[in-house]
């Protein structure tokens, strides 16, 4: 216990003599929280975007005028049981028709031509949402195995748009899916790079400090004691510059909020004010693992004796 | 207490130490001397092996010294003190803190560290200079200082190389005459210098070194 509270003292009191190393090292730090922080927001923004698309993209199924509601609805439950769906909306004949009538309230040849036929000349439809773009096609295989959309001699189901739209969903999928990968791969790249940013400068930190080292083992200090100090000083750098890392990002996204939410679709600041503690965890445990993991490799090179 | 057994060191641009054979007894105050190069540092960085033989053994009492594990070597260097003529003290740490280092690395306690520390800078007449950094003492004090660092444990064995190399002729002879006192007391003393001086004015045993061999060893200081 005396061992310890001697290791974090002498932590903080090389931290507070190190001056300019010390600073330049929380300086590296901050840079390398900043781009995680970076990351985190922009990978939100990419998976909300990416989200939008998807969400944007169904399949409906039409059916004839005289199919009966009950079959309809049957189907439906059976839609639902699909693991690969997410959604099943019913319109009824009678609200497409209003829906109809509603979208071309000023089209008047056309509500005048449906007036004149006197009744309803549109069916019920089926609105999928699959969880995945990809899902669909197996959704739309789904509809031609079912026994249950024959009615009599004819299917029920008029037309599915998936088979007019089965190229956009495909080049879709192909987008999001690649989108995703180079998120991932820019992320990856940048973590890379900033950790070995990270490491090199507490490595030349703890350079500095050499010498030092091989006197206090030469003293007979343990390897602990001479290592403890110097991951306590990497604690500090990781505290220090989670803090002042979560400041700068406060207005710098309120600013993202207040200028670019349309264009992102999505107003960052509302999530990290709403996401703040798990961003500060994310944040502080990757600044505190990089100083002490760095401090502690850093050192070993100089403790063989 | 110590002994070399053919001991030699190669390194890329030629031998260091060349077959040394050498018996220090406890309580013995050894000067060794030699030109710079003649291998007087690597001889006592063998004994902390801060240096490996490349041939032969290094013995502290009956331990081989190159055999040992980090943590056992670790317990042996805390029983030796070492003076080198760069000082080699802890350039953020105070004086107080320096010697205090060195006691906390043996596992002494704050209380003891208290008491201890301004006594041993009072010995070693630097107790104006309690919380000054290395950079604010002078050549002098700083070697007082490495002294200081290097008995607060009570050592049986001080290794002093070239403790007066950096130091003015008053300096060095204080320096001097502490090394006497400490062995004075019981604490094997090993010195090593190019300083003829040093070596007459403290009378002890000499052992000459030359091109990493001893060509002599003088029991009457000469």
């Amino acid at each position: 216990m005396t061992e310890l509270k001697r290791i974090i003292k002498a932590g903080f009191i090389n931290f507070t003599r190190g001056g300019l190393v010390s600073f330049a090292a929380v300086l590296v730090v901050t840079i390398t929280l900043s781009v995680i922080t970076f990351i985190i927001l922009l990978q939100t923004v990419l998976y909300f975007s990416l989200n939008v698309i998807k969400d944007k993209v169904d399949v409906t199924i039409y059916f004839t005028v005289d199919a009966p509601e009950s079959k309809i609805l049957l189907f439906k439950e059976s839609l639902l049981k699909l693991p690969e769906v997410r959604d099943v909306s019913y319109t009824s004949a009678t609200e497409a028709l209003s829906l109809f009538r509603a979208r071309h309230e000023n089209d008047y040849p056309t509500i005048a031509a449906l007036d004149e036929i006197g009744i309803n000349p549109l069916g019920a439809y089926l609105n999928v949402k699959a969880k995945e773009i990809s899902q669909y096609e197996s959704i739309a295989s789904f509809m031609k195995s079912d026994s249950g959309l024959v009615l009599g001699t004819t299917s029920i189901i008029d037309k599915v748009n998936y088979y007019q739209n089965k190229l956009v969903i495909d080049r879709l999928n192909a987008i999001i899916s690649g989108a995703q990968k180079l998120g991932f791969l820019i992320t990856l790249i940048l973590i890379i790079i900033t950790i070995i940013i990270t490491f090199n400068t507490i490595r030349l930190t703890i350079f500095i400090a050499k010498e030092e080292i091989g006197v206090m083992r030469l003293v007979g200090a343990s390897k602990m004691r001479v290592r403890g100090p110097f991951m306590v000083e990497g604690v500090i750098y990781g505290i220090i510059a989670t803090v002042i890392t979560l400041i700068l990002f406060w207005p710098a996204t309120a600013w993202l909020g207040r200028n670019m939410t349309d264009f992102l679709g999505l107003n960052v600041y509302d999530y990290y004010v709403s996401n703040f503690f798990q961003i500060f965890a994310i944040i502080l445990l990757s600044g505190i693992l990089f100083g002490v993991i760095s401090s502690f490799l850093a050192v070993r090179k100089y403790l063989n004796k | 207490m110590i002994y070399f057994n053919n001991v030699s060191k190669a390194y890329k641009d030629g031998l260091a130490l060349d077959d040394i054979t050498l018996k220090i007894v406890a309580g013995e105050f050894v000067s060794i001397i030699g030109h710079s190069g003649a291998g007087k540092t690597t001889l006592t960085r063998m004994i902390v092996a801060d240096e490996n033989p490349s041939q032969g053994t290094v013995f502290f009492e009956s331990i081989n010294v190159h055999e040992l594990k980090s943590k056992d070597l670790t317990k042996l260097r805390r029983r030796i003190g070492v003076v080198f003529q760069d000082f080699k003290l802890l350039s953020n740490k105070t004086a107080y803190e320096n010697i205090a280092f060195a006691m906390e690395a043996v596992g002494k306690t704050d209380e003891e560290i208290k008491s201890d520390v301004p006594h041993v800078l009072e010995l070693v007449d630097l107790s104006s200079r309690l919380h000054h950094f290395p950079n604010q003492m002078s050549g002098g004090e700083q070697q007082r200082l490495a002294i200081a660092r290097a008995i607060i444990n009570q050592p049986e064995l001080i290794i002093a190389d070239e403790p007066t190399g950096n130091l003015d002729p008053i300096n060095t002879h204080e320096i001097v005459q502490i090394l006497k006192k400490i062995n004075d007391l019981g604490t094997t003393v090993i010195l090593a210098t190019h300083n003829r001086g040093v070596i007459d004015s403290v009378g002890k045993r000499v052992v000459t070194m030359e091109k990493g061999k001893i060509i002599r060893d003088s029991k009457n200081g000469k």
